[in-house]
């Protein structure tokens, strides 16, 4: 495929269907769910970093009128299953209350349940719990160190997943290179942080023995692992899809809230809610991000040519640990970028500390791992006084390159970069920007130009669990759609998870629209329970155009072609000699033999004696999607393909710095991309947006930062910092369209669009605008005052 | 502990006297949400940043996360779901953010609308630096906010920014 396809419906502006209930207050949020005879839980979480619980006095507690329970984890552990890594790691048990040990400041302790939250927030003030605080520790590089305090002395040590891989020949590569550069890099803790926080709600069912639950999640697998936790059947366990979820991008997991929550609700025998305040979001909603130091070292030649990379990630997970570690793992898939380089020696490094759990974050890993990477390329332009610009075209894939076999196994589909990155450099156009950026300097200011050219790998398979964990041999990340069409004519999708603003309902039905030619506001999208859903892996990994996309498309395509079938029968031609058009099928020669939508959908629903031979009465087809290029388990040496699609992005940002108050001003924003064939592109476009914010929060604001103590001292919206409208600049997208060849529409994905290369383009332009007074930095988030040490390091240094 | 002692308040909701009994302690955003099922305002940070919450108090913004519903009693709310005309229809702002696609969840829409309802209330025809302003004290996390001002010059008739 090399030119985009022409489409009716894919591609054009159309209003969302899931809007018009927002702006008119009618969306259903997991906390807008009304449940008679609600109960409420309110936590009490330890204040230690790391302490051993000696007791815990519940009595004055449940005493008090309106409180159903209080609950511990001596009894909540010994009668629910641990929530294990995706490492394994068997030793890190983690339960949703802590029992014997706490090991983080935040980490629950005590469940309250009362008539309402304010009833169980008065009781949890008078339980009484007795700590003996145990030598902790916070520091990731410390944490390595043979004597540092064990966060889980079951464990052996801290670290949780290490392994060197080594793609390609190395060190024949940096021998032979002419120049080295070592650099480190640091990511800081940050996350995407949803103005909405967790909130699940669960009632089970003595009758018939169901515990439907309603929460906010964003979660793979999630009333599978529900189900095992709480030690009751599958089909015991109803999750409901149906409900709005306020953002996530990677971290709505929620599980150990709703284990907590499920057991409440069958302890008690009446509903119950929790909620997440603000505090507890963010300190023991096990939600902050990747945090991690990168070692890495390129070897080059004399032109820029880029040969091999040794990269060394040691990435904080916090206490306990769910996917995290595999954070380190999707990087993988594109660990070389854009780039042509060779080989690669990657080590990764997850370790535990005493600090809130690490949770899935926009990207999984590969946000950081992407500034690391860019980092570098920069870092060698400057050491080769070369232009950063030149210095990419020299080393970016070529367009005629694909498909690209990158050293760890993957193989990239198609892209065309440097056509992305020139349109990019035409629309800002650079030489205005340029002039901005002189101008800004005349006028007293710091000011730099940042670039950035980087991968979004989509498609979202799950190959880093077998990478990863050797005991995992899963090679299927699946995802579905059932479609109907009724005696009345209208068109009804079902998809089987849950959407949290990536505009799922209007996906489904541009993409049935399409095929089946009919007005897409005509059709109907809703979210199935885990009951009756085919099987999803929800919308994480950029996959959702490409998975939900496909099997929509995939179960159109099936109705279409039994719609041909009855009217080859009923028409007495062969399928050749028709053509379909709004649902309508007609004799190619002869348009007036035609049945329409109405008559071939009355057909399949009353007159089986009409029907072709084998075909069922009714209109409904199902089908499940393997993802493309899935279904192989890694090589011995380390070498997998990890996601199919690789879409990419190019920023280019002015920004400058008060060199006495070092605050940053972004002043120009420019976005090349490509995701091949956009099937919304207001969808896109908003996410992209959505994403740059996001990226710029953790460039230069957003930090969970701790004390040494183990305290989080950034729990507020007043200390962890939010890009608002007045930080966020104005956005020019310029898009450009590869069609992927692996994919129904020529579709890559881009949901984690703009962060993806959003930092490192920031970043970039930070240390374009320090260089000429002799400072740089290479430590996210660069705060104010992170530049002002910068620029006071400088300044001693020249001195 | 002592039963707490309810206090009775009225309070013009979307242009009806709502009537109830309150807990001193019972925040604005609260009475609304599991008193008058007015879900949707949202709760987001419950400290007076986010915005999430923000009504309109006799015509002004205010987040009624930091409001007592006793302190509303006497005073006219209007919430996310009084900002249409009538029944069915849509405001030229909430149909303009359906047009320009200015929200992806949905969570932070009814604060944000209730901002922009309140800005162009005073200033009909606002810049793009007036826009920013009055949405700044609404956080988003999935827009980056360039929807919403486009959605705001839209409905405001003024030139709209990339994508048009």
């Amino acid at each position: 495929m090399t030119e985009p396809r022409k489409f009716r419906y894919i591609g054009r502006h159309r209003r969302a269907v899931e809007h018009r209930r927002f702006v008119v207050g009618k969306g259903r949020y997991a906390a807008d769910i009304q449940l008679q005879g609600l109960l409420h839980v309110a936590i009490v979480a330890s204040p230690h970093a790391h302490a051993k619980i000696i007791s815990i006095d519940t009595a004055a507690a449940l005493a008090m009128p309106g409180v159903h329970a209080v609950l511990t984890g001596e009894e909540l552990n010994v009668n629910t299953e641990a929530m294990l890594p995706g490492v394994d790691a068997p030793q890190v048990k983690r339960y949703p209350l802590a029992h014997g040990v706490a090991r983080y400041s935040g980490e629950w302790v005590v469940a309250i349940v009362a008539e309402s939250r304010a009833l169980a927030e008065d009781a949890a003030e008078l339980v009484e719990v007795e700590y003996e605080p145990l030598p902790h520790i916070v520091d990731p590089e410390q944490a390595l160190q043979a004597d540092a305090p064990l966060v889980h002395a079951a464990n052996g040590s801290n670290v949780i997943f290490q392994r060197v891989f080594n793609w390609g020949e190395v060190d024949a590569h940096f021998a032979a290179a002419p120049h080295k550069l070592s650099y480190r890099a640091r990511w800081a803790r940050s996350s995407t942080v949803p103005i909405e926080t967790f909130a699940v709600s669960a009632w089970s069912n003595d009758a018939t023995g169901i515990l439907d639950v309603w929460a906010s999640i964003q979660m793979p697998k999630f009333p599978d692992q529900l189900a095992r936790a709480l030690r009751m059947p599958g089909n015991a366990v109803r999750v409901h899809f149906d409900v709005d979820v306020g953002g996530s991008y990677g971290v709505k997991r929620g599980l150990k809230h709703a284990v907590l929550v499920g057991y409440l609700a069958r302890k008690t025998g009446r509903p119950v809610r929790f909620i997440e305040d603000r505090l507890e979001n963010m300190r023991g909603g096990d939600m902050q991000g990747p945090d991690r130091i990168f070692d890495v070292t390129l070897a080059f030649d004399g032109r820029g040519i880029i040969r091999s990379m040794r990269m060394r990630a040691v990435d904080d997970v916090g206490a306990y640990a769910g996917r995290s570690p595999l954070q380190l793992g999707k990087p993988v898939g594109a660990i070389i970028g854009p780039y042509r380089i060779a080989s690669v020696q990657y080590e990764a490094i997850s370790v535990m500390t005493n600090k809130t759990p690490q949770e899935a974050v926009r990207g999984f890993g590969q946000a950081p791992t992407n500034y690391a990477i860019e980092t570098g390329i920069d870092k060698v332009a400057r050491y080769l006084n070369m232009d950063r610009i030149e210095l990419r075209l020299r080393n970016l894939i070529g367009k005629d390159e694909f498909p690209y076999l990158i050293p760890s196994g993957t193989t990239y589909d198609s892209g065309d970069y440097a056509t992305v990155l020139g349109k990019a450099l035409d629309a800002a156009p650079l030489a205005e920007i340029e002039k901005e950026r002189d101008a800004l300097r005349a006028r007293g200011q710091l000011a730099g130009i940042g670039i950035s050219t980087c991968l979004e790998p989509s498609g979202g398979n799950s190959a880093f669990e077998p990478l990863f964990n050797p005991k995992n041999q899963t090679t299927t990340w699946m995802d579905s759609c059932l479609i109907r069409i009724d005696l009345n004519e209208s068109i009804t999708a079902l998809m089987g998870t849950s959407t949290s603003g990536q505009a799922h309902e209007t996906l489904v039905s541009t993409v049935v629209g399409e095929v089946l030619d009919r007005e897409p506001d005509s059709i109907r999208v809703l979210h199935a329970d885990s009951l009756n859903a085919l099987p999803s892996n929800s919308p994480v990994g950029s996959r959702m155009a490409i998975m939900l996309g496909g099997a929509a498309a995939g179960a159109a395509k099936k109705l279409r072609a039994k719609l041909m079938r009855i009217a080859a029968h009923n028409l007495g031609l062969p399928e050749s000699e028709l053509v379909y058009q709004d649902g309508n099928i007609a004799a190619k020669t002869e348009p007036a033999k035609r049945l329409t939508w109405g008559q071939l959908v009355e057909i399949a629903h009353r007159k089986i004696h009409q029907m072709p031979k084998g075909d069922e009465p009714g209109l409904q087809e199902k089908f499940v999607l393997e993802v493309p290029t899935g279904g192989k388990l890694p090589t011995a040496d380390g070498r997998v393909q990890m996601y199919p699609c690789h879409s990419f992005e190019t920023h280019l940002v002015l920004a400058s710095l008060d060199p006495q108050t070092c605050k940053v001003t972004v002043h120009r924003y420019v976005c090349g991309h490509d995701c091949g064939v956009m099937i919304s592109p207001d969808v896109v476009h908003g996410m992209t947006y959505g994403g740059i914010a996001h990226g710029l929060g953790a460039a230069l604001m957003e930090k969970f930062a701790f004390s040494d103590d183990g305290q989080l001292l950034s729990g507020t919206f007043m200390d962890y910092l939010l890009p608002s409208s007045m930080e966020v600049p104005s956005i020019s997208i310029v898009d450009h369209c590869t069609p992927s060849p692996l994919t129904e529409f020529g579709q890559k994905g881009s949901g984690e669009a703009g962060y993806l290369g959003g930092p490192a383009a920031i970043a970039s332009a930070i240390n374009d605008a320090l260089a000429p007074v002799g400072a740089s930095i290479d430590a996210l988030p660069m705060t104010p005052y992170a530049l002002w040490h910068a620029l006071a390091r400088a300044e001693k240094n020249s001195s | 502990m002592s039963k707490i002692k309810l206090t009775s308040i009225a309070i013009k909701v979307n242009g009806v006297v709502r009537e109830a009994q309150v807990e001193p302690r019972t925040t604005l955003v609260d009475f609304l949400r599991d008193t008058l099922f007015l879900t949707g305002t949202h709760i987001g940070c419950e400290h007076g940043v986010c915005g999430a919450c923000s009504v309109l108090v006799d015509g002004d913004p205010v987040r009624s996360c930091c409001m007592f519903a006793v302190q509303a009693d006497g005073l006219s709310v209007t919430t996310v779901e009084g900002l249409a005309p009538e029944r069915g229809k849509l405001s030229a702002i909430q149909d303009a953010f359906c047009e320009k696609h200015a929200m992806q969840c949905g969570y932070c829409t009814p604060g944000m609308l209730i901002a922009c309802h309140a800005l162009v209330e005073r200033n009909p025809h606002p810049d793009e630096a007036a826009i920013r302003e009055a949405i700044s004290g609404n956080l988003c996390r999935c827009t980056g906010y360039q929807q919403i001002v486009d959605a705001v010059k839209h409905a405001t008739g003024a030139k709209s920014g990339a994508h048009d």
